[in-house]
């Protein structure tokens, strides 16, 4: 099979703050997207693509309108947290069709103080509204953690298991001077934390902030021209999963994660040991356990102890959430393009918690309550 | 039992789910099942999920099943005090449905999971929600 046309990332930005930032959803979202073009020296007038995406469905035309972007290449495609990467693997494939040359993919969200956006609530007459709500679910924190009890269970583990997970990932975001949540904490100071819903306490649970992030996307050959060192996307994936949490085929496992990884290993011609470094959405301190296990990271069953052994860690052989994580860096309600930030970073060599070796580094992310998943598999190299 | 407090997020059925709400108006439990390749499924809707037939029977469900996960929140939603339970059960037949486990302490000690539970059925306003609680031998 001849391999499609190499698409590179050329720009990456977050906004110049994270947390309580006073600017709605769409300002965040266009300073990350101004940076994102200083970044590699590329203006508006550059970029003929333009995906983004929120509980607003006309965000393209905010952005493109609020830059001064004449886009003749448009993707709002809406899955939840990891819609960022299912624009990027969009915009690889038409970038590499010749359907657009330069795609602007952004997000911001005023996720703290809600500026600007619309809140999500499912209709009273929807799924979720019907088989879900009325039985008192409180967001993601009660449903994104519905099967973890059955997968401690199934794994032989208990709580201490996602207590280990902050454990570690708070080590790595306390090298990392934008995180939030930076205090050392141990096992016990995470499992006599107050409780979210049980088994979960709140350092458990991601924090929420106000953010934004973007990226420039364009061909390996127009990146020769451009400052920054590419960063190849070598493949990527997306599934779509049950539309209810309570509805997966097994709890403690995501067929979507399952599906995105194994399309994202294919299309980059690697398997799970050619990984130096992985992003793991983290809305809770499940989700990274789960992740490890369904891409194939680890044998099923084997995350915890993976864990528990340091393997995740500082000096671990696979560094998994190193700027922190949604646990304790950022979150802003989608945290996809944070992920894919932090893998660019240090695939750049700029992350704050820099690790030495990152030639591959894996991005995954979650949408809704397991209702999406994609993957991204980036490197320094073109393959 | 019957509750309802202000606020409280309450079904609205659509045409597809009409006859589920119906059924536990009657203190019934009905999911629907493919007489193609005899797939037992919900949430309600006029074709099989699995094969997509749409030679549909109704069938109700005996009520009975067991605990397959939870959690106990603290966070409380528009018309509840914390702390509750929201599970998922797995029915006899098959399905699993969200729910709230009632008629017990929100304690993990209570709790274990494979827990035989039991239908009750709770109106709250105008509506009849499934729970279950715990099944005595």
């Amino acid at each position: 099979m001849t391999r499609p046309p190499s698409v590179t990332i050329v720009g990456a930005a977050e906004t110049a703050e994270i947390g309580t930032v006073a600017l709605s959803s769409l300002g965040l979202a266009t300073d990350a997207a101004r940076r994102a073009l200083a970044d590699c020296a590329l203006t508006p007038a550059d970029v003929d693509g333009v995906a983004i995406s929120g509980l607003n469905p006309y965000l393209p035309t905010f952005v493109a309108h609020s830059l001064g972007i004449e886009a003749r290449w448009v993707d709002a495609t809406m899955v939840g947290g990891c819609s960022n990467l299912l624009h990027l693997r969009h915009a690889a494939a038409a970038i590499s069709t010749g359907q657009c040359d330069v795609v602007l993919v952004t997000h911001g969200e005023s996720g703290r103080s809600h500026r600007g956006g619309p809140v999500f609530r499912p209709g009273p007459d929807s799924w979720q509204g019907q088989f879900e709500l009325p039985y008192g679910t409180a967001g993601p924190m009660t449903l994104l953690t519905l099967g973890a009890l059955r997968f401690l269970r199934d794994r032989g583990l208990d709580r201490s298991a996602l207590a280990r997970v902050v454990v570690t990932q708070r080590e790595w975001a306390a090298r990392n001077p934008r995180a939030l949540r930076r205090d050392p904490i141990d096992i016990d100071g995470v499992l006599d934390a107050p409780l979210v819903a049980y088994p979960f306490t709140r350092p458990m649970c991601c924090v929420t902030t106000d953010a934004g992030g973007a990226v420039v996307v364009t061909s390996a050959e127009r990146a020769r021209d451009l400052p920054r060192p590419p960063v190849h996307v070598l493949g990527t994936g997306e599934a779509s999963g049950a539309a209810m949490a309570s509805q997966m085929p097994d709890l403690t496992s995501s067929d979507a994660f399952r599906r995105a990884g194994a399309a994202a290993f294919g299309a980059a011609g690697l398997t799970p040991s050619d990984i130096d470094h992985a992003m793991l959405y983290d809305a809770t301190a499940s989700i990274p356990l789960m992740a490890l296990e369904d891409l194939g990271l680890v044998p099923r069953g084997e995350s915890g102890a993976f864990v528990a052994d340091g393997h995740t860690a500082i000096g671990g052989r696979l560094p998994v959430n190193t700027n922190g994580g949604g646990l304790n860096y950022t979150h802003s309600g989608m945290y996809g393009m944070y992920a894919l930030q932090e893998s660019i970073r240090q695939l750049r060599g700029e992350a704050a918690a820099q690790i030495g070796g990152v030639a591959t580094s894996l991005t995954h992310a979650i949408g809704g309550m397991f209702q999406a998943a994609a993957t991204a598999i980036l490197s320094a190299e073109a393959s | 039992m019957t509750t309802a407090t202000p606020g409280r997020p309450l079904p609205v059925p659509t045409p597809e789910t009409q006859h589920f709400w119906e059924g536990t108006a009657l203190g019934e439990l009905r999911l629907q099942r493919c007489r193609a390749c005899a797939t037992t499924y919900f949430p309600p809707q006029a074709f099989c999920p699995a094969c997509s037939a749409d030679d549909i029977e109704l069938v109700q469900s005996s009520g009975r099943g067991s605990l397959y996960s939870y959690v106990i929140t603290h966070l409380a939603a528009p018309g509840f005090d914390a702390s509750y339970v929201i599970a998922v059960v797995e029915l006899d037949e098959g399905p699993r449905l969200l729910t709230n486990i009632v008629g017990v302490e929100p304690d993990p000690d209570a709790l274990p999971l494979d827990l035989p539970v039991e239908v009750v059925y709770d109106l709250v306003g105008q509506i009849t929600l499934p729970m279950f609680r715990p099944r005595t031998p």
